[in-house]
């Protein structure tokens, strides 16, 4: 690459209308492409968890905060100070979440959870702004659920390792 | 004719031109008894001025040669643009960690060679807080254990598919071109390597294959496309084409450094319709194109989505 600037300017969202025919620049409302149906990956959970049912059927709920130490030793909450699991899970059926308004959520649709605190994701995630899709550029698309990217117990995207560099021109003997 | 032979078969054209500038034009051509698929390759038309059952023969003559070299069954397609289609490409420098997930994944897309080393993209690495973004101050040989790193940002380069490309514009033989979706292509069996292109390109997009590509066979990604990631020769240009085997289709994939993005940085889509998530982000978000001041009119669009 040679040394010249890289100049990065700000431009607006009108920049493509340089080059664009017109009648293409017709703004829409952030809404209009979002499909009914969000095709996702099945949720990660971890091997032999699901259904949490086999052994919370019949067990006791037990609403009070604390340190788990029976198990999910591996679960502590980093997320929504002041929360607990009951904010997400549901109590009477762990196989399910549960929204704040009481409506039942089932693991495949945990984005309508994530949802009711960050609307605005949400919303960039429908439209294939936040997150990923892929498959189909034109066609069908699969959506990453939050949860593939977000542990929801502490939900900051964690590092990773990055790839090798390119070979330094001074490396090839 | 050795298979070594066959190998240089490429490079043909390219002898050929050099030598004809020097006056030596007879010495290059291939000789009396060569078989006719050589001499085929040599005389073979410009891309855009063959018809479809001349664009097959030569088709099906580099799907031979390429099973002959490789050993493997390589499929060489062409498929034309999508009408009404403009592809457009977005990147979130808000959300890239630099991990280069994007570059390997390329790679492996489009058959680049690995030894010599030849990578489509090019992640920099930048101090954060600096206004301009000036490219002497990038890293591109940042390893540290884990990225993203607190003080740095990171902005992966590729071709930035000009709707006005000064590549385009040096190339001697016309052997590189913006087809109608807006991909700039080149034709490798037209190129004959003398890297104008790479000197005019603002980004530094563009890369030479100075010696023959080397990949193992078993690695090649079978399904290419003519003006795309079919395996290339010694002596020719090479660049991202959003993976023109993979997005001219209907329904076509995303391109594979898109895929490959674990944050999901990389956007990609339709600059004609109004329902993309380009158009989303372009409309949404506050984009920029790299050196807008030449003019060059990239359809490639970096973005901050939040924070920042
Ligand atoms: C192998 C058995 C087992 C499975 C499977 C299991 N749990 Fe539990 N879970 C427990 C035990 C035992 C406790 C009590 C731990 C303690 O009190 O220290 C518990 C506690 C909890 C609690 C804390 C509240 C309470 O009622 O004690 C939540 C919330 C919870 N589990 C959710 C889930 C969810 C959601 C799943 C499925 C994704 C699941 N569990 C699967 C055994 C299990
Ligand atoms: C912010 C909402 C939220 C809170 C608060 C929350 N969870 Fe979860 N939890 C989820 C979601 C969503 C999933 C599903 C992840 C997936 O799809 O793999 C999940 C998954 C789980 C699982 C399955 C994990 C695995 O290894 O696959 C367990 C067990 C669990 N939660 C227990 C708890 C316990 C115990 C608490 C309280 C200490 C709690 N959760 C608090 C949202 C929450
Ligand atoms: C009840 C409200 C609520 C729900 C439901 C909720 N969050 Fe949050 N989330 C918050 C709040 C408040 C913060 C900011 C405070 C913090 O970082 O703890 C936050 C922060 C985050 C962050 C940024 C973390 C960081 O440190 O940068 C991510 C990522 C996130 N949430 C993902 C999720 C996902 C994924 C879900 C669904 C599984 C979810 N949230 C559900 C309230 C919520
Ligand atoms: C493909 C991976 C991916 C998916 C899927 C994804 N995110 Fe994110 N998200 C990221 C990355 C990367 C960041 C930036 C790093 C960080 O702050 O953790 C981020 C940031 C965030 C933040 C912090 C934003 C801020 O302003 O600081 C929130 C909140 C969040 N995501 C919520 C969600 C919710 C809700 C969903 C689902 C509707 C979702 N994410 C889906 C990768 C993803």
């Amino acid at each position: 690459m040679n040394t010249t600037k890289i100049i990065v300017s700000a431009c607006a969202a009108f920049c493509v209308a340089l080059f664009l025919p017109c009648a293409a620049i017709s703004a829409g409302s952030p809404e209009r492409d979002v499909p009914k149906k969000f095709l996702v990956p099945p949720p990660p959970f971890s091997e032999g968890i699901f259904p949490c049912s086999q052994c919370h059927e019949g067990m006791p709920v037990n609403r009070t905060p604390r340190k788990l130490e029976g198990m999910h030793q591996n679960i502590e909450l980093n997320h929504m100070p002041g929360g607990w699991c009951f904010d997400c899970h549901n109590a009477n059926n762990r196989n399910t979440l549960r929204l704040a308004n009481g409506k039942i959520v089932r693991f495949e649709e945990s984005y309508n959870l994530c949802g009711q605190c960050h609307g605005t994701i949400l919303r960039e995630w429908k439209a294939g702004l936040h997150g990923k899709r892929t498959g189909m550029w034109n066609g069908e698309k699969q959506y990453r659920l939050c949860v593939h990217c977000h542990w929801p117990h502490d939900p900051r995207f964690k590092p990773i390792k990055p790839l090798p560099p390119p070979v330094k021109p001074s490396d090839i003997k | 004719m050795s298979s070594e032979n066959k190998q240089e078969r490429g490079v043909h054209r390219r002898t050929f031109l050099k030598g004809a500038a020097l006056g030596l034009a007879a010495a290059a051509l291939p000789a009396a008894d060569a078989d006719a698929s050589l001499w085929d390759a040599f005389f073979q038309k410009h891309f855009k001025e063959m018809n479809e059952a001349e664009i097959r023969k030569v088709l099906e003559r580099l799907e031979r040669e390429y099973e002959e070299k490789y050993k493997k069954r390589i499929t060489v397609s062409n498929e034309k643009p999508l009408p009404g289609v403009l592809y457009g490409y977005g990147l979130d420098l808000s959300r890239c960690i630099g991990c280069r997930r994007c570059v390997y994944a390329c790679v492996d897309e489009n058959n680049q060679s690995k030894d010599p080393q030849i990578h489509w993209i090019t992640v920099l690495r930048f101090k954060k807080g600096e206004k301009w973004v000036d490219l002497e101050e990038s890293e591109k040989y940042y390893n540290p254990a884990e990225v993203p790193e607190k003080e740095y940002f990171y902005m992966p380069v590729q071709c930035q598919q000009c709707e006005n490309p000064p590549c385009v514009r040096v190339c001697p033989t016309k052997a590189t071109w913006k087809d109608p979706d807006g991909i700039v292509v080149i034709d490798y069996n037209w190129c004959i390597g003398c890297r104008y292109c790479m000197a005019a390109c603002p980004y530094g997009a563009r890369r030479f294959n100075w010696a023959e590509p080397n990949r193992k066979p078993e690695e090649l990604n079978p399904n290419t496309h003519y003006l795309g990631n079919r395996p290339r020769y010694k002596g020719v240009v090479e660049k991202c084409t959003f993976c023109v085997q993979r997005v001219r289709k209907e329904p076509g994939r995303y391109p594979a450094c898109v895929e490959a993005c674990p944050v999901g940085a990389r956007k990609f889509g339709n600059l004609l319709d109004p329902d993309s998530e380009i158009r989303y982000l372009i409309e949404h978000k506050r984009v920029f194109r790299l050196k807008e001041d030449l003019n060059t009119y990239p359809k490639f669009y970096y973005f901050f989505a939040y924070g920042v």
